[in-house]
């Protein structure tokens, strides 16, 4: 089956800086594909640059087919690619349900209507609700997210990704900052994720990666220095040299 | 507990817009008793400057521009009204093809087309930018059409345009300063009334989530630029429904109405009254005229006051008037704020 994101040969320069080299990846239907890597790998340029905020220097990024390397993020997120912030970037003055019918609203179109009422968009609140059945968040529906805990804002994060319906997720630190109890909260929420759509995950938490990924990219000094089954990247010592120093046994 | 505060936070608010209503119909009985005739046109012009305010307030307060260009909008309001009228005296049609007219019916609504054509052309270049470059450019081109009008010697120049009748309008006798009140009053509420819904339309969401998180809005896949520009589009069609009015209350059309500091002035309103409030503007635009009106009377260094006045809103209230209502409100019927 042919990959949902495909990524070939990218390159983007800050200056002297070769912040993202050559980089290949794919991620196919049904994987997840973990991008690992030390502070300063590059994790998040090259994150940026496959959501449109980053223009790359060379190379090209295609989204089930389309090459998208010079699309905005609008356009991108059209053709189905949903992500989730490393640091919570949500509505700040708006509540845990409104975030979610926006994303929702987003999904359904006709927002330059003027006459009609955000308020009697049935679908949007009925649908907001829906994603919301079930989760923590439920009883905090009607807390505006500048009240909610850091944990709570990264879980809304991936509700709000969620909401949109993308054909990939791609997912940035979803584990930072959060908690043990937390931390496997997310996973056991992704794991059900990852069974409707693939995902790209960037992340420091090694348990979480080792638990939900099916494929593990490692990326030092913007260049993937291996690819491969969780066992092959555990049994790697290349991996183990440079990701670790050397120190410890992996995990 | 919270849906209760709600409840109780509509029905007040239902209470005091029929409040309003009863003292805005009731407006010219209390001026003939009190103030007089200058007081009613105070309150007239209070009406007219809000919905300016009220439309700039919507593209700063809720869609986040900062647009110190906005009188560009309002003046050609007014000129659309001061044109068609010299053209329809002249019986000469303007530009070689548009009959002149002094009909209210067909001034106001080509007054909000080309005030909205203006604010395309306007925003569709202006908004390439952000931040203190957006302040400038819609500033130079408020000052670019200022200019314009200024050399428009055919149309009174700096003079500007002496509109002899107001309008007509369904055959009521404008020349009544009654009749010409309750007419700019039932506009002003047409106009509210349509704001009210723009905010909680689907439109106003999206841009009141552009507001307040950009980067976020794009990654739910709302292009940012097509938004604002439809809301700068509609903010200059309020402001020149503004200017059409001012031009039939003034009975004159001239380029002090697209001057900088006319467009300084809605912004001192918006910012007295509160940002991105709805009825803020309105208390910003009666705040502003009525002090302007006083302290011009007790003294030639008006706006000395004005701003020491505007510095101590701006930095003792947190969101203006409005704010400052709002917990005056909640102090009085909850004992708290």
């Amino acid at each position: 089956m042919s990959a949902v994101l495909e990524v070939k040969g990218l390159v983007k320069r800050f200056g002297g800086l070769t912040a993202t080299d050559h980089v290949t990846l794919e991620v196919r239907p049904g994987e997840v594909h973990a991008l690992i890597g030390p502070n300063g790998a590059g994790k998040s340029t090259l994150i940026n640059q496959l959501c449109g905020e980053l223009v790359p220097d060379e190379g090209a990024v295609f989204l089930g087919g389309t090459e998208v390397t010079g699309m905005d993020v609008p356009a991108r997120v059209a053709l189905g690619l949903g992500r989730t912030f490393q640091i919570t970037n949500l509505l700040n003055d708006m509540t845990v349900r409104e975030n979610i019918a926006m994303a929702v609203q987003a999904r359904e179109g006709h927002n330059f209507r003027i006459w009609d009422a955000v308020a009697r968009r049935r679908s949007l609140w009925s649908e907001a609700d829906g994603l919301l059945a079930g989760t923590p968040l439920q009883n905090r529906a009607h807390i505006p997210v500048a009240g909610l805990s850091h944990g709570e804002k990264k879980q809304l994060e991936l509700l709000v990704a969620l909401a949109r319906k993308p054909r990939i997720l791609l997912l940035d630190e979803p584990m930072a900052g959060l908690g043990h109890a937390e931390s496997q909260e997310m996973v056991d929420r992704l794991r059900e994720v990852a069974q409707t759509m693939p995902m790209l995950l960037v992340e420091h938490d090694m348990d979480a990666v080792f638990a939900l990924a099916t494929r593990i990219s490692v990326l030092v000094y913007g260049r993937i220095i291996a690819t491969g089954t969780v066992d092959e990247i555990r049994a790697n010592p290349e991996v183990r040299e440079a990701y670790l120093g050397a120190e410890d046994e992996l995990c | 507990m919270s849906t209760q505060s709600q409840e109780f936070k509509s029905l007040g608010l239902k209470v005091a817009v029929a409040l309003a209503i009863v003292v805005l119909l009731a407006v010219p009985f209390i001026t003939d008793i009190v103030g007089g005739n200058s007081a009613l046109s105070l309150i007239t012009r209070i009406l007219i400057y809000s919905i300016a305010a009220a439309s700039l307030n919507f593209v700063l307060g809720y869609g986040g521009m900062i647009s110190l260009g906005h009188a560009a909008f309002f003046g050609i309001g007014g000129y659309v009204v001061g044109l068609l009228f010299v053209h329809y005296t002249d019986e000469t049609p303007l530009m070689g093809v548009i009959p002149g007219t002094n009909q209210l019916l067909i001034t106001i609504p080509a007054a909000i087309a080309v005030s909205g054509l203006l604010a395309l052309i306007i925003g569709a270049l202006s908004l390439r930018t952000g931040g203190v470059q957006f302040i400038m450019i819609t500033l130079a081109f408020a000052q670019m059409i200022f200019f314009f009008f200024v050399s428009l010697k055919a149309y009174g120049g700096e003079d500007g345009i002496i509109v002899r009748r107001t309008n007509e309008f369904l055959g009521l006798n404008m020349r009544d300063r009654l009749t010409l009140y309750y007419v700019i009053l039932g506009f002003w509420a047409v106009f509210m009334l349509a704001l009210w819904r723009l905010i909680r339309s689907s439109f106003g969401t999206v841009l009141r989530g552009m507001k307040q998180n950009e980067r976020r809005m794009a990654a739910l896949g709302f292009a940012p630029y097509r938004y604002k520009l439809y809301a700068f589009v509609l903010s200059g069609m309020g402001c020149g429904l503004a200017g059409a009015l001012m031009a039939n209350f003034l009975r004159f059309a001239s380029p002090d109405m697209l001057h900088w500091t006319k467009s300084a002035a809605l912004m001192t309103m918006v910012i007295l009254g509160g940002v991105g409030s709805f009825f803020g503007p309105l208390l910003g635009t009666a705040a502003y005229l009525v002090l302007e009106t006083e302290l011009a009377a007790l003294t030639e260094y008006w706006q000395f006051w004005l701003g020491l006045i505007l510095m101590a809103v701006v930095l003792g209230t947190r969101g203006g008037l409005n704010a400052l209502i709002a917990r005056g409100v909640a102090l009085i019927f909850r004992g708290r704020a």
